[in-house]
């Protein structure tokens, strides 16, 4: 069965379990130099931490203990586990299946490749059924926001096949899940193709994890902290300079006069 | 006083892309965020401002109302229909101003499709699009009855 049939293990007979599993930590060391030298170059940090420090001379509420705690949890539950800074429903929720899909494709690939390399330690059928599940979840989320959403597209009426550098980790990131689902498929198939598959999906999963500096990948790890601060910022009455909300009541149509063109 | 999109807040959702009467709101290249493309060329009508959902667009004051270093920010509130702007000088002081911007409430006024599409017939008619309803006129659109009219000599 196609889907329960572990495509790792499969790779096995002609590529060494040493060398998968060389690949990944070779990956992880990419995405975690990549985010550091992105850091370093763009100065985000320093622009954080300065802009934190600026503003703790001007709170108008100190925040105590418990109440770290509480904003914390709300930015991880809201705007971490739920994407909840989006405005757009439907940006959310492909949002939400991308990123699902690919934490689910991400860790299934590297339990499969550490734990259950060989087909003399085949993985429980539920792992290769959540890659799968991961994989097309990507697929979904991510060809929705690139054909509909996108707003080159859905606002400016630009043509989806239009690519810029935006463009770099959506798309590494969607040929990584779709090539590495058709190179499964062609492999439980035992078709030929399968080994052009999977060299394009080395390809493109190598673009993805190494063009870390170039794309928007590490807004993983940046984003939250800003969702954070965003939430600090509220509570502690700086608001980003923001205004005040307004404590009028609602006032409609007072200058409205009936019109007297004839 | 051009409008400018922080970076770290914007989301990327194109509101002010759709709303900007000048079409100079795009978004940018390398990040897909927001940016205001020629500041020279803003009418500094500020719906980009009113229409972000994320507060991540601000005004640059000119250098004789608020030279460098000064802030100004809007909020928009669609419920309570008011618009607040807060101007943080760099001497320390500080102004806010709350605005009406609606005479309905948010969400009230029809959209062009809500409406049925005009029949054949209507086009040969004298009133536009939804008249003489949309006029708001107690009894109808008034006009001159034939008989009112001054005939000419011929």
């Amino acid at each position: 069965m196609m889907f329960t049939s572990n495509p790792f293990a499969g790779l096995s007979a002609s590529l060494p379990t040493a060398v998968m599993q060389t690949y990944v930590v070779i990956m992880i060391i990419l995405v975690a130099a990549g985010t550091l030298f992105d850091i370093v170059h763009k100065g985000s940090a320093k622009y954080f931490f300065d802009n934190w420090r600026k503003s703790k001379g001007k709170v108008a509420k100190q925040i105590d203990g418990g109440e770290w705690v509480s904003l914390a949890v709300k930015t991880g539950l809201v705007d971490v586990l739920s994407s909840g800074e989006f405005c757009n429903a439907r940006r959310r929720v492909a949002h939400l299946l991308t990123m699902y899909g690919f934490l689910t494709y991400f860790i299934t690939t590297a339990v499969m490749v550490f734990g259950y390399s060989t087909p003399a330690t085949p993985a429980p059928a539920i792992l290769p059924l959540l890659w799968w599940i991961g994989g097309l979840m990507i697929c979904l989320g991510g060809y929705w926001f690139w054909f509909f959403i996108r707003v080159d597209v859905a606002a400016e009426g630009g043509s989806p096949f239009r690519i810029m550098r935006a463009d770099l980790f959506i798309l590494s990131l969607l040929g990584s899940a779709t090539l590495g689902l058709i190179w499964a498929y062609l492999q439980t198939r035992g078709s030929s193709g399968a080994n052009v598959f999977f060299g394009l999906y080395l390809i493109a999963t190598t673009v993805l994890f190494g063009s870390v500096p170039w794309s928007k990948f590490a807004h993983m790890f940046f984003k939250p902290a800003a969702a954070f601060e965003k939430r600090v910022s509220y509570a502690n009455g700086t608001r980003s300079n923001l205004p005040a909300p307004v404590d009028k009541p609602e006032l409609f149509g007072s200058a409205r006069e009936q019109p007297r063109h004839y | 006083m051009p409008t400018f999109v922080y970076m770290t807040r914007c989301d990327g959702c194109g509101h002010c892309v759709d709303i900007c009467p000048s079409d100079i709101m795009h978004i940018d290249k390398t990040y897909r965020r927001a940016y205001n493309i020629e500041p020279n060329m803003c009418w500094e009508c500020y719906s980009c401002v009113k229409a972000c959902p994320q507060n991540a667009i601000d005004v640059r004051g000119y250098a004789d109302f608020a030279p460098l270093g000064h802030s100004v920010r809007v909020l928009r509130e669609e419920a309570k229909a008011t618009i607040s702007w807060r101007l943080k000088f760099r001497d320390g002081r500080e102004k806010n101003f709350v605005s009406p911007i609606r005479t309905t409430p948010w969400g009230s006024i029809k959209g062009p499709a809500e409406y049925d599409a005009p029949r054949p017939e209507d086009f040969a008619k004298q009133e536009l699009a939804h008249e003489p309803e949309a006029l708001k006129i107690k009894g109808g659109l008034p006009a001159l009855r034939p008989d009112q009219l001054k005939r000419g000599g011929v």
